[in-house]
């Protein structure tokens, strides 16, 4: 208790108006689309989809009206992302520039970024990926060597990303890299707004272990930026990304991942289960539960201006063991042989969340780096 | 919170504290009552937290006093507070006398089960129930029971019904009830509306939720500190990235015991409105934090080597409390079987509907 608080998460006024709105616009724009779509969760991508949300300002909805936001509270936010994903809506289009880009630039940007960027983003027309990882930069995100190096007019960037996902749909990259030396690991980067149309900017997906191609590599060669490209303050790179990752870390979507495939088990168990499957389904509810009290919880936190860093690695640690339990407790339950794109929804949906759940533990920061930093928050390192 | 709260808050984790001393533990797994202890934690009016201003108590919110529950966990005081906290309450809330010492409530576990049935101007109360905490202890038992269509109260002083002593492996009394007894017409009275037979099961569950995330938070900090302090190879334990994953695990569980309790305390204030004796929330935190405190108390050992595996040092009166509570009020399979029918029952479709009213 002395480490770490979760305080009552608020319900916001006007709640239960806006939750019923957002489920009756999903009912109605979700109705054809399949579970073995819908299990996609976050990685579904559908830019109309996206624009649809824009217009019915559910995008960058706490930002200032001025850039295009709508001035709701995050908790009133938190509302409209839980519906989305336990919807099984495809929303990767716009996902990150929602969640960090957009806040990120609201931020740190310049007046004149701010202006140009943050309403297309909020009308659901404009969207962002993250250029962090490297060939030899995972983890240990201080080792990039992407450098940006000032031009007479800006910057040229070299070097490569990779694991961007969704690159090659996305207009803008925010870029991670070195400005000065490498001695200074922490202390020579910066960040930077990329138009992903400028020259030297390759971009070439990577198939996953099931072929879809979400993710890429991106390859700067002498790549051009303009000054104003530089987002925030020269040097200041680690700070700026390291604030990022509360955002990353405790939303929804760090439990969410399989939901539509426990909706699926408990339309194939019927209405009277076995006493073991009651009470593994009363399990896994009993776990979302709790996480979804303790990521909004977080979400009242962030809204006060706090640095939940901490109680953020403890929901995404603890949200990706049951995301990953999730289909491994099915099959106990359920004798089927899993299989991707199959005409049965149930084998097509416990398909794909095998073939998916390892990455529960890898994106935004894998199980032993955020254990790394619970350790820290702890006092013990 | 309110200032009260807080001020409440903070003397009693302070008594708490001075009253769990070691020797008093030790003198407490013997089966000394310890009836000093009690005396303190009554001075305070912790015994009626719960019961609302208007009917003589403290009128705390729900959350705050499971707080209290919790921070009284943390020191591992042997006494029941929790228990009389709660028989209070539902004496308030039938409009019975409230207790003049510690009480308890029954029955304590799913299966037990009382008969009231009206004998001329009085009941006749009938029937047993096993591991009723502190019962032995208790100058009076509530035990609520079904009749004519109402779920009642009724105020039994221990003294007319002999419970047959037994304890839990952190050797506090929990005793079995065999009850055959002619009651007056004033020691029973209806329970409000809407609250069903399940009731106290529900009570002392949201309580033993509550108790078991005060005693896990302490759990951790003690084998935080003790990683710090311990050294081996030249360096304090805790600087071994092994200890460091596991301790990491470890402040996972206790926050969900921590989200658990927040959830689970939600029923006490809610069960009293209508439609809020709905036991979901407290199903699912007792559920939750029951799971966790087998790994908490694991991890603790773990990292505690040897020492922490003697009766000299500390860590044993609280590891053994979250082996017991876990099982105490229902245990993590019936709580999580009572959550997987309500899922059943709402369907693919009813899931996340059912979620978001928690
Ligand atoms: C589906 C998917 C999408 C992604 N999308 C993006 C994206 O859009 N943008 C982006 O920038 N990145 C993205 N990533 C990359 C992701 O952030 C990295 O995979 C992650 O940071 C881990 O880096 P790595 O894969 O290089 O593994 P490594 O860092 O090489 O780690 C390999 C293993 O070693 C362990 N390890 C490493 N260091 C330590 C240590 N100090 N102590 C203990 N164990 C350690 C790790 O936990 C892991 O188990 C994505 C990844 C996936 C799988």
């Amino acid at each position: 208790m002395s480490h770490f608080a979760f305080p009552p998460p608020i319900h916001p006024p006007g709640a239960d108006d806006l939750r019923a709105e957002v489920r009756q616009f999903l009912a109605e724009e979700l109705a054809s689309r399949p579970a073995s779509q819908r299990i996609k969760s976050w990685s579904g991508y559908d830019a109309d989809f996206s624009r649809k949300l824009g217009q019915r300002g559910w995008i960058g909805m706490t930002w200032p009206k001025e850039y295009g936001g709508r001035e709701r509270s995050a908790l009133e936010r938190y509302i409209v992302l839980e519906e989305l994903l336990a919807a099984g809506a495809p929303v990767a289009a716009h996902w990150i520039a929602d969640r960090q880009s957009g806040p990120l630039l609201l931020k740190e940007g310049t007046e004149e970024q701010k202006r140009h960027l943050l309403p297309r983003i909020a009308a659901g027309e404009c969207f962002f990926c993250i250029g962090m990882s490297e060939p030899d930069s995972g983890s240990d995100l201080a080792a990039v060597r992407t450098r940006a190096v000032r031009t007479q007019d800006g910057w040229r960037v070299n070097g490569t990303k990779l694991w961007t996902t969704y690159a090659h749909k996305s207009h803008y990259m925010i870029l991670y890299c070195r400005t000065s030396g490498v001695d200074d690991r922490h202390g020579g980067t910066s960040q930077f707004l990329v138009d992903l149309t400028l020259p030297g900017i390759t971009i070439r997906p990577i198939a996953d272990l099931s072929g879809e191609r979400h993710f890429n590599e991106v390859v700067f060669e002498d790549a051009p930026l303009p000054a104003s490209a530089l987002l925030g303050t020269e040097g200041n790179g680690w700070n700026q990304v390291m604030g990022e990752l509360a955002y990353e870390r405790s939303g929804p979507e760090r439990f969410l991942s399989t939901f539509v495939l426990l909706v699926e088990l408990i339309r194939a168990l019927g209405t009277d289960p076995s006493d073991q499957a009651l009470a593994v389904l009363g399990r896994l509810c009993s776990h979302l539960a709790v996480l979804r009290r303790l990521s909004r919880s977080v979400a009242g936190l962030l809204q006060e201006g706090a640095n939940p860093a901490l109680q953020a690695a403890l929901v995404k640690d603890l949200g990706a063991v049951v995301e990953q339990e999730i289909p491994e407790l099915a099959r106990q339950l359920v004798a089927t042989e899993p299989m991707l794109g199959s005409d049965d929804i149930f084998q097509a949906v416990q398909g794909y969340a095998i073939l998916n759940a390892p990455a529960f533990s890898l994106r935004g920061g894998t199980r032993e780096i955020l254990r790394g930093i619970i350790a820290r928050g702890l006092g013990l390192r | 919170m309110s200032e009260t709260s807080e001020i409440v808050r903070d003397m009693s984790a302070r008594l708490f504290a001075d009253l769990a001393t070691p020797a008093r533990l030790y003198k407490a797994e013997a089966g000394v009552w310890d009836q000093p202890a009690w005396d303190r934690v009554q001075m305070m009016g912790l015994p009626l937290a719960l019961v609302p201003e208007e009917a003589g108590g403290v009128g705390l919110e729900a959350a705050d006093a499971a707080g209290l529950v919790a921070s009284a966990a943390t020191t591992a005081l042997p006494v029941p507070l929790a228990e009389t906290m709660l028989a209070n309450r539902l004496l308030a809330d039938a409009g019975l006398p409230l207790a003049e010492g510690p009480a308890t409530l029954a029955p304590a576990r799913p299966g037990d089960r009382f008969t009231l049935e009206r004998r001329g101007a009085g009941w006749h109360l009938h029937g047993g129930a096993e591991r009723v905490p502190w019962a032995s202890i208790a100058g009076d038992i509530v035990i609520v029971a079904e009749a004519e269509g109402q779920v009642l109260a009724a105020r039994v002083a221990r003294s007319d019904v002999t419970p047959l002593p037994g304890r839990n492996l952190a050797l506090e009394p929990r005793d079995r009830l065999e009850v055959d007894l002619e009651l007056p017409g004033d020691a029973v009275a209806p329970l409000p509306a809407g609250i069903t037979i399940c009731h106290p099961l529900a009570l002392g569950a949201a309580f033993r939720t509550a108790a078991l995330a005060g005693a896990a938070a302490r759990v951790l900090d003690m084998t935080v500190a003790y990683a710090n302090e311990r050294s081996q190879f030249g360096r304090p334990i805790g600087k071994f990235q092994a200890v460091q994953q596991s301790l990491a695990l470890m402040a996972g569980q206790v926050a969900a015991t921590k989200g658990a309790a927040d959830l689970a305390a939600g029923y006490l204030d809610a069960y009293s409105q209508p439609g809020g004796a709905d036991p979901l929330p407290v199903a699912i935190g007792k559920a939750r934090a029951g799971e966790a405190a087998g790994m908490i108390a694991a991890i603790a050992h773990q990292v505690h080597g040897a020492i922490g595996f003697t009766h000299e040092h500390a860590l044993h009166f609280l590891t053994k409390r979250l082996w017991s509570w876990r099982d105490e009020f229902g245990n993590d399979a019936h709580w999580q079987r009572l959550i997987g029918r309500r899922m059943a029952a709402a369907g693919p479709k009813g899931l996340w509907p059912l979620l978001t009213t928690l």
